[in-house]
């Protein structure tokens, strides 16, 4: 496969290996702030390859895991609507929310559809006439813009019956709240390259900048990630911080203009709130003015009892950098794949998941 | 966050694309990447293309590290 | 008949039952010891002058949705599975049971369409099915029909092939590409419109393992690595065995469109679902003549050598990754959904 295979030769990866192992300076710790990034190390052993002096930390990268409970309390109530198909990416099926999960919901007769995009969503919605059709909108940067513009088109077909709810949270506020917590040293970041290819490498900048710790958006191959760390270690030998594209394939500074047109077109940014790190100002996407006619929570009921979180669940600190799963006192045991507390556990990308199933080998 | 795939771009027809990998096939909405052509590679996410992929960026970077790997594979 | 539709009426013992397994069933499945028609199947069974042979028994449900997917159908996966199923443990499977449930409703084109495929596989696979059920249950109860299959088979003396067998230093082989059932399955039934030519490979490997039982006696364990992918058995087999397997990345067979769909999904094809693979652990001096009968076997063609077995860590997979890393391979927990993150 082209622009996969190339970047996952073992001689290439081999020599980046042997480079990092020559790394003599103190202890670091590299934070990746990607759930995609967090499964490709684990999925290739990468944590083996890398010496004891240069430690890898997941950050909250995974919109899935940082989805509140009562973001997803409030699909399961759109969905319990009778007239109402909720359609949802396949990853929020089966988080838990405060009290049931989509795929509870769907088990006990709500109609929800698992779709790969947004746009067929909208696809349904005009085979639906007779139904209200709602999209549950998650995920970062990289997703918003597929989705606005799929409201965009429903909004062009003068559809009646298609209504988004949003869940999209935005990484650069996350990172500088993150930061200004301050709980954990970081020393370098592994910064998402799908999210990059939309926003460019500029909303980095205010990283070196005020905090002095260098980054670089790295793609997701074995390579990719290797040579990433590579720069971020010459960059600290260096004394330097800046914002470096080691995706440069795919991530160009000023990032992709158009798709952020479409997202301004149908989203503005807002206040949200995040699983672990609590409400971060102007760090999600709501529908913009103008286009209320789409909003679910608007035209449609829903009954919901108060969110509440799990008691025993510590996600927050585990996407703050603050524990490893492991250390979670209902990890692998109260908290299982098949029986999920928190998010951190249900999605593929979660770092709890990612290390229930993969531990590291070797 | 997030699966995206490289995918080579088969037929375009307005805003929809055909992309291909490894054989298989599937409609992307290229209304992200407006002056996409046909042969192009593009990043394929929940059903879109979402940026266009630099060939010649691609091959600097893989030939960048080639030269490493002989360089450092000299050194032992 | 001129009816074109399962009725509940079809499964009340009645003429409509009646009617129904003469006119579909028995002309597609006939033979003397099903045309009895009695409540239990008798035959001998002839172990062919070696004395006393060990019966296998096992019995698998089938419910698969979609019914139909490129490659086979429910039918053919009902005798398949079974069959395969007496075969991992060394049998020669002999007879099969097929008990159907059908969906009021249910169309009887396609209950002709599987009941042939069900045909076609028992006739590859050189099994009869000797028994049958058929009930009817109301709309919405059942996905169209689930199917339940019997199956018989000798175990040839002196054969002896358990998950609990495999020793270190036993060659791990597996008999060819992964992920073709569950990608094709998925993408058939899911409509996330891709075009793909990935086909399942469901297919009864009973005469694989006969040409490998003939070519060495030092076949210690075999497995089909059906739900839950290759990787789940190789951790039930460590498991079992109280040995490590290790695998090697690079040589794990994969179609380029399997893996294509599984990087485009989020899958890992290690935990993807076949019908027609299966994983020998084999003693190591005896590996290189098993992989010479497989390949010259129809469903062995690609046979390889995809790792070994090793002491320690007892009850662990471990996968050297194609960039050097090591990393576990636990079973999978629940379903893979696709994912776009």
């Amino acid at each position: 496969m082209r622009f996969i295979d190339e970047f996952r030769q073992p001689a290439l990866a081999g020599a980046l290996a042997e480079r990092i192992k020559r790394w003599s300076g103190p202890p670091v710790s590299l934070m990746e702030v990607c759930g995609t990034h967090t499964v490709a190390i684990f999925r290739h052993g990468l944590r083996g390859l890398l010496p004891p002096q240069v430690r890898l930390l997941s950050g909250p990268g995974c919109p899935v895991c940082v989805t509140p409970n009562g973001e997803i309390d409030k699909a399961i109530a759109l969905a319990s609507n009778p007239g109402v198909i909720l359609a949802t990416f396949g990853d929020m099926m089966k988080v838990p929310g405060s009290y049931s999960s989509l795929a509870e919901a769907k088990a006990r007769g709500s109609i929800i559809r698992v779709v790969y995009s947004a746009m067929e969503a909208v696809e349904i919605a005009q085979e639906n006439p007779g139904k209200a059709v709602v999209f549950f909108g998650v995920g970062f940067e990289t997703t918003a813009p597929t989705t606005a513009a799929s409201i965009l088109e429903a909004k062009r077909l003068g559809l009646k019956n298609f209504f988004f709810l949003s869940a999209h949270k935005l990484v650069p506020p996350a990172l500088r709240a993150l930061l200004e917590a301050g709980e954990v040293r970081i020393d370098g970041l592994i910064c998402p390259g799908h999210v990059s290819t939309i926003i460019g490498s500029r909303p980095y900048e205010f990283i070196p900048r005020d905090y002095a710790i260098p980054c670089v958006i790295s793609g997701f191959e074995p390579v990719d990630i290797l040579q990433a760390i590579a720069m971020l270690l010459d960059m600290r030998v260096e004394g330097k911080a800046e914002v470096a594209i080691q995706y440069r394939r795919a991530v160009r500074p000023q990032g992709n203009p158009q798709a952020l047109d479409t997202m301004a077109g149908a989203f503005q940014v807002g206040d949200a709130e995040w699983r672990g790190l609590g409400p971060i100002p102007q760090s999600g996407l709501q529908l913009r003015d103008g286009m209320e006619a789409f909003a679910a929570e608007r035209h449609l009921e829903m009954k919901m009892r108060p969110p509440r979180e799990a008691a025993a669940c510590r996600c927050g600190e585990v996407l703050r950098g603050l524990i490893n799963p492991p250390e979670c006192s209902i990890f692998g045991t109260g908290c299982t794949p098949e029986h999920p507390v928190g998010p951190c556990m249900v999605s593929t990308e979660g770092t709890c998941a990612a290390w229930f199933l993969y531990r590291p080998g070797g | 966050m997030c699966l995206a795939v490289p995918a080579k771009v088969v037929s375009i027809d307005g805003e929809k694309a055909v992309v291909e990998l490894g054989g298989l096939t599937r409609q992307a909405r290229t209304m992200l990447v407006p002056n996409v052509k046909v042969g192009d590679y593009v990043l394929l996410h929940a059903g879109f293309a979402i940026q266009t992929l630099d060939e010649a960026a691609a091959q600097e970077t893989l030939e960048l590290l080639a030269r490493m790997a002989e360089a450092g594979a000299g050194e032992a | 008949m001129a009816r074109a539709r399962v009725l509940l009426g079809h499964g009340s013992g009645g003429k409509l039952t009646h009617q129904l397994i003469e006119s579909l069933f028995l002309s597609q499945l006939a033979n003397p010891i099903l045309k009895a028609l009695d409540d239990s199947a008798v035959f001998s069974v002839d172990s062919r002058g070696r004395g006393t042979g060990r019966l296998a028994f096992t019995t698998d449900s089938y419910v698969v949705k979609p019914l139909f997917f490129p490659g086979g159908d429910i039918g053919r996966l009902a005798v398949c599975g079974t069959v395969n199923d007496l075969s991992m443990v060394g049998a020669t499977p002999l007879y099969l049971s097929a008990a159907f449930i059908l969906e009021e409703g249910l169309p009887l084109a396609d209950l002709r369409r599987i009941t042939a495929s069900l045909k076609g596989a028992a006739r590859e696979a050189g099994v009869k099915i000797v028994a049958g059920d058929t009930k009817v249950v109301e709309r919405g109860s059942a996905d169209g029909l689930f199917i339940n299959t019997a199956g018989l088979g000798l175990v040839p003396e002196g054969v002896d092939i358990s998950g609990s067998n495999a020793r270190p230093g036993d060659a791990v082989i597996l008999s060819g590409p992964i992920g073709n059932h569950g990608i094709s399955v998925l993408l058939e039934r899911e409509h996330m419109g891709f075009v793909s030519t990935v086909k399942s490979d469901v297919a009864p490997l009973n005469l694989l393992v006969a040409v490998m039982l003939q070519a060495s006696p030092n076949i210690h364990a075999l497995r089909d690595p059906t739900r839950g992918g290759l990787a789940t058995s190789l951790v039930e087999m460590a498991r079992q065995s109280g040995v490590a397997i290790r695998i090697h990345e690079g040589k794990v067979p994969i179609d380029e469109e399997v893996a294509a769909a599984c990087e485009i999904l989020g899958y890992d094809p290690l935990y993807v679902a076949n019908e027609g693979k299966l994983i020998a652990l084999v003693a190591p001096q005896d590996a290189p003549e098993v992989l010479r009968a497989m390949k010259e076997s129809p469903n062995g063609r690609q046979a390889t050598i995809i790792g070994e077995v090793l002491a320690e860590p007892r009850g662990k997979v471990l996968m050297a990754t194609r960039v050097g890393g090591t990393r576990i391979v636990d079973m999978l927990s629940g379903e893979q959904f696709p994912r776009i993150c």
